[in-house]
């Protein structure tokens, strides 16, 4: 009887190895069809209005030019007379036509006046924190700094930035026969409908869900959210599908950012190196929204002697939401800066540093010291730190310095509750079913590498179906749950659906169902080759009908197949060009843990996308408020930069893959790699020109200032 | 959008007859990067847009005797592949290059990158080109950008505006002394300095540039002078970016020209930088016309370091020209 135990190492056909994304080619040639590509009969365009100030109140509001308008089907005001707006870009007013350019031109059609209010923009100084201040003390912070030899004192920024998903955030929809039907952008296509049974007046049995493919949510797109009810009230309303995605600008400035996160920070060292003390005062802004909960000091949250604070500013700018490891790159950029900053005053090599305070972590990673050194020392090697390690500031003459930076994090990663089934067939093709959605994980390529590996078959037997909610449920992509869920659901299920079949075809071997094994395309008698048949003549057995497995996570027979708990270090090499101030990553370095890999191509093509995201983040992507209006300035993809090809250097991906970190279970992996480049870019940078960059993004103005 | 009328005419005089001289009654379109996009954004909205397409005469570069004759509906991929702009004209090229987008290369004219519209992101989020416009009503008409976030805007010449010329190719071939072969109605042709294409708008009456709007630039010409040359620019991203300061640098037996990009409303010519590096070109000359070319200044709250960018690029683009041929 086969087990849901995930097999030996080495006893892997397919799980583990390199697999290209199934959905790769029809992603890079356009075929696929993503809720933006959505074009139905009759389909009018939904727009917003959206406030141009970043507070105020409506004094009035005038539809009757844009509902005049021949082909405006709908116009629906939002804000009314005496509603208060608290940032620019929020929703004055929505509308659906017949054409976008009509849309366009009914929206400057309605005439609105407004009151405009006192707002507040600027995060950057402590003096704007209000509300409560969260604090909390271990030790005696007193001694620990009088136990120092060196105090080193510091200023570290993150700027706020947006989740600027490719693919915007919205849907189109279509009441048909009582019934929705939506085509969302969404992480979440098992929850999506539960958001819409207001608007649309139908439970959520009646709400049809389709997502096959999605572009970028990165904790952005959990729920229907407003326009997504918006657009299904409209469609309602003029009883025709609508279309409803979010302008670039709107997408920017309400569609979800990254609260900003600033600290003063004070750490004791003594002359070795050994950490005795850490204060900070942190305070950041979400926006509308609250500044989410820093950790620090980062991974070394046993350090000693230490005092901790965090406020937040309210500002009049869309809310934050959950961004790719909520609140650890912030944390981890304070954190890794101060200790480094401090480990340089003192003189010591950072390497050494961070290896010597291990004693100090504060992880759930089981046997994470061991764990941190090992990968500091495999980055260290394919970094060349050796050759390439120099004390602070790069003596070498010229104005490009070249410098090394290193940061380490952590993530939790377990599996989602999650369901799937597998159906096997007579004819032998096989599908499985789950209704989860591919946030970038490879979802679809996951579940079929499962499946596969479980029955024995090629990937090219197993029809993998995600993305709709008539499938078993399957919990939001949020956190890195998606992989530890689906690959424990779907094991499940085909071990399930295996076994359905062994006691099918047992009595045509001769042996009893539970000394049978899939392997190779043949179900046989268990360690027997000999006594066995191909899967398709075993399929054939099963009669007229398919036989369906179902799974779950957690697992039928009990068995644990995800786990959670990762570490992570990440180095990078960066050149700076001293006299504009403009840096050039030479190399990014990635060594990560990850547990039980179910496909190592899309699991080190994660790590990829998220060094591109950390680069971007480091030295390029900020939003910019501006003081007067309170507007962003750069909701677009001029200013609002993004790294490019040209621009990320040589990425190097290590994942850890010996038996130990095999046998711990499959962990998502999503979060840990976007936490470090941050912190190991800024690093590297006050390494190469001698001095601390403070705030990110490290961009040009910032490094000459820092140098002045 | 407001509804317009299209014509794509083959002929460049009935082309410009189709225009009108009112200011924003009609506009030129040649690659459209920068129209299309204002329309939909509403920052323009002519009653009429001429397209540039169909105009062959106006494409492709040419020898003219020992000069060489620019098409401005020539696309910027184009002058990038041209091989003796290649040998000739490095400060040229470099320019294209920095654009960083095969898109804009494949569609981008050099006509439309010398008059397009400048990037304040003030202006490109609706609130006008200068304090006097009417989206800066509601807030006391104070300079949105003097008020404001200025990190990108002008360190040169910035008492009436703020916003910075766009134009990538205008400082390279103001350096090598190019000329403009300006078409208005009735065949009439006049040929101007590139540098006399730009002007500082004194009202939101006024574009950044001289031309009417029934006059379009039909050729660019760069007259042979043999001056070597070089074009260094600051920018954030390596691929796809405005640069926030250009140097160009252009060193003739007669002397060099520096002109600065990105610091004024107006391609910058510094005459005191080009007088530093005279005819010979070193590290230290190339130095002093950096101080020379930065002197002067007058940053606004949060664009000093643009200053420094300013001695750098025009060092770099000094010692790049001085490296040519």
């Amino acid at each position: 009887m086969a087990k849901s135990a995930w097999p030996a190492m080495g006893d892997r056909t397919v799980l583990g190895s390199r697999v290209s994304r199934l959905d790769g080619p029809i992603k890079t040639t356009g075929a696929a069809k993503y809720a933006y590509d959505q074009k139905l009969d009759g389909m009018l365009y939904g727009r917003f209005l959206i406030a141009p100030y970043a507070h105020g109140k409506i004094k009035s509001i005038d539809v009757s030019a844009a509902e005049a308008m021949k082909g405006v089907e709908v116009v629906q005001i939002i804000r009314n007379v005496g509603d208060e707006f608290l940032y620019a870009g929020d929703a004055i007013a929505a509308l659906a036509a017949t054409s976008e350019e009509l849309a366009v031109d009914a929206l400057d059609a309605i005439k609105v006046e407004y009151e405009i209010l006192e707002h507040q923009m600027d995060d950057t100084t402590v003096d704007n924190v209000s509300g409560r201040v969260r604090t909390s003390e271990d030790g005696d912070v007193a001694a620990g700094f009088a136990e120092a030899d060196i105090v080193h004192e510091g200023h570290y920024g993150v700027s706020p930035i947006t989740h600027c998903c490719l693919e915007s955030h919205g849907q189109v929809c279509e009441f048909k026969d009582g019934e929705l039907w939506v085509w969302p952008s969404t992480q979440n296509v098992s929850g999506y409908a539960d958001g819409l049974t207001k608007s649309s007046g139908l439970e959520a049995s009646k709400i049809h869900v389709d997502c096959q493919v999605m572009g970028g949510g990165f904790g952005s797109k959990f729920g229907a959210d407003q326009w997504g009810n918006v657009c299904t009230e409209l469609a309602k309303a003029a009883g025709k599908p609508v279309k409803l995605m979010l302008e670039r600008d709107q997408e920017l400035m309400t569609a979800g950012a990254r609260p900003s996160a600033h600290a003063d920070v004070k750490v004791g060292l003594k002359k070795d190196g050994t950490i005795t003390a850490w204060e900070s005062n942190a305070w950041g802004s979400g926006g509308t929204g609250g500044a989410g909960r820093l950790q620090l000091p980062y991974v070394f949250g046993a350090i000693p002697n230490s005092k901790v604070g965090q406020g937040t500013i309210r500002t009049n700018r869309g809310s934050q939401r959950a961004w790719r490891a909520p609140g650890h790159p912030q944390s981890c950029l304070i954190t890794m800066s101060a200790l480094e900053d401090a480990a340089a005053e003192a003189g010591i090599d950072p390497l050494e540093f961070f290896k010597k305070n291990l004693d100090k972590l504060d992880v759930r990673l089981p046997n994470a010291e061991n764990v941190y050194i090992e990968e500091l020392d495999i980055a260290a090697d394919l970094i060349g730190y050796k050759d390439k390690a120099h004390p602070r500031g790069d003596k070498t003459s010229g104005p490009i310095k070249r410098g090394l930076g290193m940061s380490m994090h952590t993530w939790g990663g377990a599996g989602h509750p999650s369901n799937a089934d597998v159906v096997i067939n007579p004819d032998g093709s096989v599908a499985v079913n789950c209704a989860t959605q591919d946030l970038g994980t490879g979802a679809r390529t996951a579940l079929s590498i499962v499946v596969a590996e479980t029955l024995g078959i090629p990937m090219d037997s197993v029809q993998a179906n995600i993305g709709n909610n008539t499938l078993p449920p399957d919990n939001p992509s949020g956190g890195s749950t998606t992989i530890g869920g689906i690959s424990s659901s779907s094991r499940d299920a085909a071990t399930n659906a295996l076994n359905a079949m062994f006691a099918k075809v047992a009595s045509g071997l001769g042996v009893a169902a539970d000394q049978l094994e899939a392997r190779g395309g043949n179900v046989q008698e268990i360690g027997k080759p000999d006594n066995s048949m191909t899967w398709k003549k075993a399929c054939a057995l099963l009669g007229s009908n398919p036989i369906k497995g179902t799974g779950a996570k957690p697992t039928s027979d009990g068995t644990k197949l995800d786990n959670s708990q990762v570490g992570g270090c990440q180095m990078a090499d960066v050149s700076v060009d001293i006299e504009t101030g403009v840096v050039t990553i030479n190399e990014m370095v990635a060594v990560q843990d990850i547990g039980t890999i179910i496909n190592l191509k899309c699991a080190e093509s994660q790590v990829h996308g998220a060094l591109i995201m950390g680069v971007t983040y480091a030295l390029y992507e900020e939003a910019i408020y501006d003081p007067i209006t309170g507007k962003m300035l750069n909701a677009d993809m001029e200013f609002y930069r993004l790294a490019g090809h040209a621009d990320v250097g040589k990425l190097t991906v290590h994942m850890m893959q010996t038996e130990e970190h095999y046998s711990r279970g499959v962990i998502g992996l999503g979060e840990p790699p976007v936490i470090s480049p941050g912190a190991a870019i800024s690093n590297a940078v006050a390494n190469a020109i001698g001095v601390r960059v403070p705030t990110l993004p490290l961009t040009p103005d910032r490094v000459l200032a820092a140098l002045a | 959008m407001k509804a317009f009328e299209y014509a794509a005419p083959g002929d460049l005089d009935d082309a410009i007859a189709m225009l009108s001289d009112a200011p924003g009654d009609s506009a030129v379109m040649a690659g459209g990067t920068d129209l299309v996009t204002s329309m939909k954004q509403g920052l323009v909205s002519p009653n009429r847009v001429v397209s540039l397409r169909n105009v062959k005469a106006i494409n492709g570069i040419q020898e003219a005797g020992p000069d060489l004759r620019i098409g401005a509906a020539t696309t910027l991929g184009e002058l990038l592949g041209h091989s003796l702009v290649a040998d000739l004209y490095p400060s040229i090229t470099t320019a294209v290059k920095g654009i960083g987008s095969p898109q804009l290369m494949s569609v981008g004219t050099v006509g439309g990158d010398l008059l397009q519209a400048p990037r304040c992101w003030y202006y490109r989020n609706g609130m006008g080109l200068l304090a006097d416009d009417a989206g800066a009503a509601n807030f006391d008409g104070d300079s949105m950008a003097v008020e404001g976030d200025n990190r990108y805007h002008a360190i040169f010449d910035n008492k009436t505006a703020q916003f910075v010329s766009a134009s990538s190719l205008a400082p390279a071939l103001i350096a090598l002394g190019a000329n403009a072969v300006v078409r208005g109605p009735k065949k009439a042709e006049r040929e101007i300095a590139v540098a006399d294409l730009f002007r500082t708008p004194s009202s939101s009456d006024e574009r950044e540039h001289v031309l009417k709007g029934n006059e379009v630039i039909s050729h660019i010409n760069i007259p042979a002078s043999g001056a070597k040359n070089g074009t260094y620019e600051v920018r954030t991203r390596q691929g796809l970016d405005w640069p926030i300061v250009t140097a160009s640098v252009a060193i003739a037996s007669s002397g060099a020209k520096v002109v600065l990009g990105h610091v004024a409303p107006t391609p910058w010519v510094s005459d005191a930088a080009g007088k530093a590096l005279g005819g010979k070109v070193d590290e230290t000359s190339a130095a002093k016309a950096g101080e020379e070319a930065a002197n002067g200044a007058t940053p606004l709250s949060h664009n000093e370091y643009k200053v420094t960018l300013v001695k750098v690029a025009v060092k770099r683009a000094a010692m790049a020209a001085a490296a040519h041929g």
